[in-house]
């Protein structure tokens, strides 16, 4: 019953093959959702390399977050086969952390920022667990490497942008996952966010941890990230930044005069 | 004095506070989830349910009632649903739409068919009859003790008793889940919730609050308690957990003091008839919320975080 439930949401039945490239920490094949009639995604393949760090990237519109959102189940899709570390979602989600995009929670919520990084221990505590001293530390300390330990018990609506973005990056750190998945980590946050989460994602890296998130500043793509992802509802162009980031590539993704501008910030002939 | 308080007035005031507190529990959790009004949707399609019941087991048999006003509630919850999904338009439209046509139906079966011989009317359905509720046996509190007397009390009480404490086991239990699915919807999924079926599930939890206050008190507080309480909380603290005791303490208060301004403050005004409970607790319900919307703490304007 439960199996067939999943089946009809769209996620894939239990111990799908993903020929050779099924231990990397993360494959799609054949990825296509939907909203109403028209495709976001289309047959989308991805491959995500063991301790990079990649940068999914595309005009608006290009279904970069539905991407995202379609590999972990939140919204369903029409077809393809994702596996995580070789293993089905269903199987792997404790090696999962997520960071959503802000806007999409109410951050009137009544809660407080220590209580929103105590989310990502969810699944040690359960159901009943008491939240224990030791459990509050480890919140706290994720908290620490983001630069807000003393925000801890403030009302999530009383912070900024950026801090409430650095208190989804806690979250996610609390996860303490292998495979960090972001949403736009870097739209409207001040500089100095900007920084102390570009920190904390390299430390994710140097620590062997594979990092994904959509961006969308592709100024930073190069200084930021060592893998790039481009597409635009297809898959544009998928490698290392040296090699896919390149004009070329740019003006399938982008099209166009958009892609003339872009080209000028990025001065990418020198490259 | 006591005796006739315990056989007039303790049972309406255990009935209304447990309703109260059954209702506001799950609340908490529409309020924030922006589905308040679906305790109002589902309060009026328990009608035609009742009217159903009634009419096909002939009587006035609660349980009967209390079956086909679920089974409505389920139809509510699916039919907004399929609207919602098939019209494409906005949950609130949908709502809108399923449950003034539900109640109409309700109306128009109810005027369609004999019930004239029994208490079963729309007046009955907004109001509900808590004043009607006494316990005819009791003699004073030591009826309390008192098996016999005990047997006596109005059907009702352990009814909505026993809904109260399922609203609180539910809530106790699956504290976890609802606070992280009503904050963040897809973090949950990530971390292997199933939302949609605790969404699910927090609306049939409504409903059966809702049919079985509906029963005893009528739809007007079942409304107000989805709602003011709630409400009113959310601007008292910035914490869940104590926004719920505070709803909880709001939804006692409104309903104690409901109830005895009804039947003693046009009294006290020299008027001579006692006024409708159920109206005047969701009027003190109403009070409580706009006093809390003028001096409660919290009461920021939402969706404008502070710069810094």
């Amino acid at each position: 019953m439960i199996r067939a439930l999943q089946t009809a949401m769209g996620r894939s039945p239990i111990g799908d093959p993903l020929d050779t490239l099924s231990d990397k920490p993360l494959a799609v094949r054949g990825l296509t959702v939907s909203y109403g009639d028209k495709p976001a995604v289309f047959s989308l393949d991805m491959t995500v390399e063991d301790g990079s760090m990649t940068a999914i990237i595309g005009p608006n519109g290009a279904g970069k977050s539905t991407t995202l959102k379609a590999v972990l189940g939140i919204v369903p899709r029409l077809s393809g086969v994702v596996s995580v570390f070789g293993q089905p979602l269903a199987k792997s989600r404790p090696r999962i952390a997520y960071v959503p995009q802000r806007a999409s929670v109410d951050w009137d919520f009544p809660t407080r920022v220590i209580d929103v990084v105590l989310m990502g221990l969810s699944r040690e505590l359960g159901l009943l667990r008491p939240v224990r001293e030791s459990h509050r530390q480890r919140a706290s300390d994720c908290l620490e490497r983001v630069g807000m330990r003393d925000f801890a018990e403030r009302q999530i609506g009383q912070l900024s942008g950026g801090q409430q973005q650095r208190v989804f990056l806690a979250r996610a750190l609390a996860q303490d996952a292998d495979l960090y998945l972001l949403d736009e980590p870097f739209a409207g946050v001040d500089a100095a966010t900007e920084r102390a989460i570009i920190d904390v994602l390299k430390g994710l890296r140097s620590e062997g941890r594979t990092v994904v998130a959509v961006h969308h500043d592709l100024s930073t793509v190069r200084d930021y990230f060592d893998h790039v992802m481009m597409i635009n509802v297809h898959k544009v162009a998928e490698g290392p930044v040296a090699e896919a980031f390149s004009e070329e590539n740019l003006q399938r993704a982008y099209g166009g005069r958009l892609a003339a501008n872009l080209m000028n910030q990025l001065q990418l002939g020198g490259h | 004095m006591g005796g006739e308080f315990v056989m007039l007035s303790l049972v309406p005031i255990l009935i209304g506070v447990l309703a109260a507190i059954a209702c506001a529990l799950p609340g908490n959790f529409l309020v924030l989830r922006r589905q308040a009004l679906i305790g109002d949707a589902i309060s009026h399609v328990v009608l035609p349910g009742i009217v159903v019941g009634f009419l096909l087991s002939g009587t006035v048999s609660s349980w009967a009632m209390m079956a086909g006003a679920a089974g409505a509630a389920v139809v509510a919850v699916l039919l907004i649903e399929l609207i919602r999904r098939l019209g494409r338009i906005e949950p609130g439209a949908a709502m809108g739409v399923a449950f003034t046509a539900l109640f109409a139906f309700g109306v128009l079966l109810l005027e369609q068919s004999d019930t004239s011989s029994v208490h079963l009317d729309v007046q009955h359905a907004l109001y509900g009859n808590l004043e009607s509720l006494i316990w005819v046996e009791a003699k004073g509190w030591s009826s309390l003790f008192d098996p016999v007397a005990l047997a006596g009390l109005p059907p009702e009480l352990p009814r909505i008793a026993i809904v109260a404490l399922l609203m609180l086991v539910f809530t106790v239990l699956f504290w976890r889940p609802l606070k992280i699915s009503t904050f963040d919807e897809g973090f949950a999924r990530v971390l292997g919730m199933r939302t949609n079926l605790i969404g699910f599930g927090l609306v049939i939890m409504a409903a059966i609050a809702a049919v079985a206050a509906f029963d005893a008190v009528g739809s007007i507080i079942v409304i107000a308690m989805f709602i003011c309480p709630p409400a009113a909380a959310r601007l008292m603290t910035n914490r869940l957990e104590a926004q719920v005791l505070w709803s909880v303490a709001f939804a006692v208060f409104s309903a104690v003091m409901g109830y005895v301004l009804a039947g003693y403050g046009p009294l006290w005004l020299g008027a001579d008839d006692a006024v409708s409970a159920a109206g005047m607790i969701a009027t003190v319900s109403g009070l409580v919320l706009a006093l809390a919307a003028l001096y409660g703490p919290h009461r920021r304007s939402s969706g404008s975080p502070a710069e810094g």
